[in-house]
């Protein structure tokens, strides 16, 4: 017989609240320390760059990188300070963001969105990344949005254009500084009815794929509320190089402007094509035939060379802006780098340092602080005017640029000129315009 | 009829770059059994030969001109080509605007050599491996060379203009009393291939080099038996077919401008054509080389597109599958050809 008190119902009893008393602590722990997906510990704050580095759109992310390096400088308070100077908040005291350095990963997107969303899991989950901002493409855009709502972390956009990004694909923790299709019809609207006046036929050839659908139709739909006719709207695989085929019927078509919802590569070729077919010289129906690139990429344009010459486009920035902030940005970046920002660099160097501020304010990392800092957030000094973080969509209002392909440029870099600066007021849709419509902003995920 | 007829130049001046890629792929098939995935990176080295040039041609010498502002508001610093200082800016602009023919001087020798390195170098250790090697060897390969391209130039395209005397556009339809515009340097590309085919044809036709090539092509075990050293001709065939597949790339580039990813873009269309046109066959790749091109030339028609939705993105491998059911060999396929 033994003397001992021990049972087996006895010991599973004190095991199981053994158990439950190491594996409190740990509870408790895991939900206290980590009030919200990688909040930082230590003493800095990491911050992930989801760019293009390899791909067709290698050049922007480049560019993109370079951005991000010198905006993470200044918050650090290294280098001339930049735009920090500009900016209407002065919470950024050049000593990171709430006392944390700020550090930074890098990740490639390659332009595919399984890609960038693996790259964009890897450093939310590898490196702690806090916050995911870059990419080149709507696509990219999108499906990344979609993954830091789901991981609990803000994704400020880079360049996207689609009408979807902040329309129906809009996330509670995505933000986008920059522009959309519609923005830039209702920018371009204006300016080609002055110039063409409101007796066109208009041809189409777009992109098929989001940005395109989305840039077609607000373009369509501008042009033909100034009286233009929509001859055709033809689709072209993201995938083509010649575009000879697709110019080719567009002789006879009885068009007189040719509208390329096109971008980077596919834009290149097409006015390229466009061009050789001898369409900038055409006369159609008594007028001259006009072509016109919505969305234009000086970078890109670049590999267009001459062709580019008089055409009309949007874009959401240009070097050439006389105000201070645009001057501070292009010192900073010219100096540090030997050539001017494109509009990619400017975006994404806005969106880091709005981001900053956000968290300054807020005095936090927690993603759902910082919405709730850029939700409404007015400000200026980033070389667009007058911006507000719209809160029902997190989409930035401000002013648009319309370009034109300059005639006579002074130096590689001097492709376009700025045509006329539409302000914010005339490119801004109620939250519940048609073509935003679907989806919905959700709640904050803070993970 | 208008409609017709530009869509008929446009799939011949297609159908020109797909034959000459083609026919490449097809020389190189034909006598080393290789199947060389890296034909469409020389394709694209042969375009940045012509990128090349353009920037040789441009080499300038640097001034200041106090008048005007860089974008940083120093004084501008204004390059002008040495070959304008040397020779005048009339004189020495003509020669840099003549720099994509100037090209094919550059870039015969280059990919000649591009060639026999990479057939040396490379490929000829795998000529007894299966198909399956080669191609992934070869893929390899022209990823390798992709991503140098890119290293040097960028990821961005690059514009090479054609001479402003062949750049604008001509009315071809003039002759027929029709008003059919199109652009000068495609029909120059057009006439540029059928040269260039014409050329190799009748190098294997009527010279004993070609003779004894077609002869290893059809029976490399006997030609050895007598004597003759066949690997060394084969050798210089690939050499030959990797200097078509760059003069293809040098005239290609005022049509698109060129980046580092254009070889992709036709590599697999160039199969697709030497399947169509039966592998082995020369005077296949070249006919499938132009029927697709026409195919795809008239798919993207308006009126095409709106009977059968998306058409213009498959109809060269609808083509294909139709072909193949029909004829397995393809157009001009030889019996014994990549058969077991």
């Amino acid at each position: 017989m033994s003397n001992s008190k021990f049972t087996r119902r006895g010991m599973l009893k004190t095991g199981a609240i053994a158990g439950a008393g190491v594996a409190l602590p740990t509870i408790f722990t895991a939900s206290s320390v980590a009030a919200y997906t990688n909040e930082p510990t230590g003493g800095s704050v990491t911050l992930g760059f989801n760019v293009p580095q390899t791909g067709p759109y290698a050049d922007e992310g480049a560019d993109e990188l370079r951005a991000y390096q010198l905006a993470v400088e200044h918050l650090n308070g290294e280098g001339d300070g930049g735009m920090m100077n500009t900016f209407s908040s002065k919470e950024l005291q050049g000593n990171g963001i709430l006392g944390k350095k700020v550090e930074f990963v890098t990740g490639d997107t390659q332009t595919k969105s399984d890609a960038a969303r693996a790259s964009a899991k890897s450093m939310i989950e590898k490196d702690g990344a806090v916050m995911i901002s870059g990419g080149s493409s709507s696509g990219v855009a999108i499906a990344v949005q979609g993954l830091c709502q789901e991981a609990g972390v803000i994704f400020m956009a880079g360049l996207t254009h689609s009408n979807d990004t902040t329309g129906k694909d809009k996330k509670a923790n995505g933000f986008r500084h920059f522009f959309n299709a519609y923005m830039s019809a209702a920018a371009l609207a204006p300016v080609l009815k002055n110039l063409y006046g409101t007796d066109r036929n208009a041809y189409h050839l777009t992109a098929d794929y989001t940005w395109g659908w989305t840039q077609e139709e607000s373009i369509a739909a501008a042009t033909e509320a100034m009286g233009w006719n929509t001859v055709n709207k033809v689709r072209t695989p993201l995938a083509s190089t010649d575009f000879s085929s697709y110019i080719a019927p567009v002789l006879n078509s009885g068009a007189d402007v040719l509208i390329l919802n096109h971008y980077g590569g596919n834009m290149v070729n097409s006015l390229t094509n466009a061009v050789q077919f001898g369409l900038k010289d055409k006369m159609v129906n008594g007028k001259n035939f006009e072509i016109v690139v919505p969305l234009y990429s000086r970078l890109m344009a670049k590999g267009a060379g001459a062709n580019v010459k008089g055409i009309l486009g949007s874009t959401n920035w240009h070097w050439s802006l006389q105000d201070d902030a645009t001057k501070a940005f292009v010192k900073s970046f010219g100096t540090k780098y030997g050539f001017p920002p494109s509009q990619a660099a400017h975006t994404v160097y806005c969106q880091t340092l709005l981001y900053a501020d956000a968290a300054q304010r807020a005095g936090t990392f927690n993603p759902c602080g910082i919405g709730e800092a850029l939700e409404g957030f007015e400000f200026d000094g980033l070389g667009n005017g007058k911006t507000l973080y719209r809160a029902g969509d997190h989409q930035c209002f401000k002013d648009v640029l319309v370009v034109k392909g300059k005639e006579n440029p002074t130096s590689e870099f001097d492709l376009l000129e700025v045509v006329e600066v539409t302000p914010a007021g005339q490119v801004t849709y109620p939250i519940d315009h048609p073509m935003f419509a679907g989806g919905a902003l959700g709640t904050c995920n803070a993970g | 009829m208008d409609a017709i007829l530009l869509q008929i130049l446009n799939g011949l001046d297609k159908g020109s770059a797909y034959a000459l890629i083609a026919l490449g792929l097809t020389l190189i098939f034909g006598t080393l059994g290789v199947v060389n995935f890296a034909h469409g990176a020389l394709f694209m080295i042969g375009a940045f030969c012509a990128v090349t040039v353009q920037r040789i041609l441009n080499i300038s010498f640097e001034t200041v001109d106090p008048t005007q502002t860089d974008f940083l508001g120093n004084a501008l610093i204004v390059k002008t080509p040495y070959l304008e200082a040397w020779f005048g800016p009339e004189t020495g602009g003509s020669i840099i605007d003549w720099a994509v023919p100037l090209a094919i001087l550059f870039a015969i020798p280059v990919m000649v050599f591009v060639g026999f390195a990479m057939e040396r170098g490379l490929i000829k250790h795998f000529y007894k491996r299966p198909h399956a090697d080669q191609i992934l060897v070869t893929f390899g390969l022209a990823i390798v060379l992709q991503e140098m391209i890119k290293f040097f130039y960028g990821a961005n395209p690059i514009q090479t203009p054609a001479p402003e005397m062949l750049s604008g556009i001509v009315n071809v339809g003039a002759i027929i009393g029709m008003d059919i515009v199109y652009p000068v340097w495609r029909i120059v590309y057009f006439f540029f291939s059928l040269l260039v085919i014409g050329g190799i044809f009748s190098f294997l036709q009527f010279t004993t080099f070609g003779m004894v090539v077609r002869a290893g092509m059809a029976d490399r075990e006997t030609v050895g038996l007598l004597g003759i050293n066949i690997d060394k001709r084969f050798t210089i065939m690939f050499g030959i077919a990797a200097a078509v597949a760059g003069l293809a790339g040098v005239m290609y580039t005022p049509i698109n401008s060129p980046n580092y990813h254009m070889g992709m873009d036709f590599l697999v269309l160039s199969f697709v054509v030497v399947v169509v046109g039966g592998m082995g066959s020369l005077p296949g790749a070249v006919l499938a080389g132009f029927l697709l091109g026409i195919l795809e030339s008239f798919a993207s028609m308006n009126e095409i597109k709106s009977l059968i939705p998306g058409i213009d993105q498959i109809i060269i491998y609808l083509v294909a599958i139709i072909i193949l059911l029909v004829r397995p060999r393809g157009l001009m396929g030889r019996k014994g050809v990549m058969e077991e």
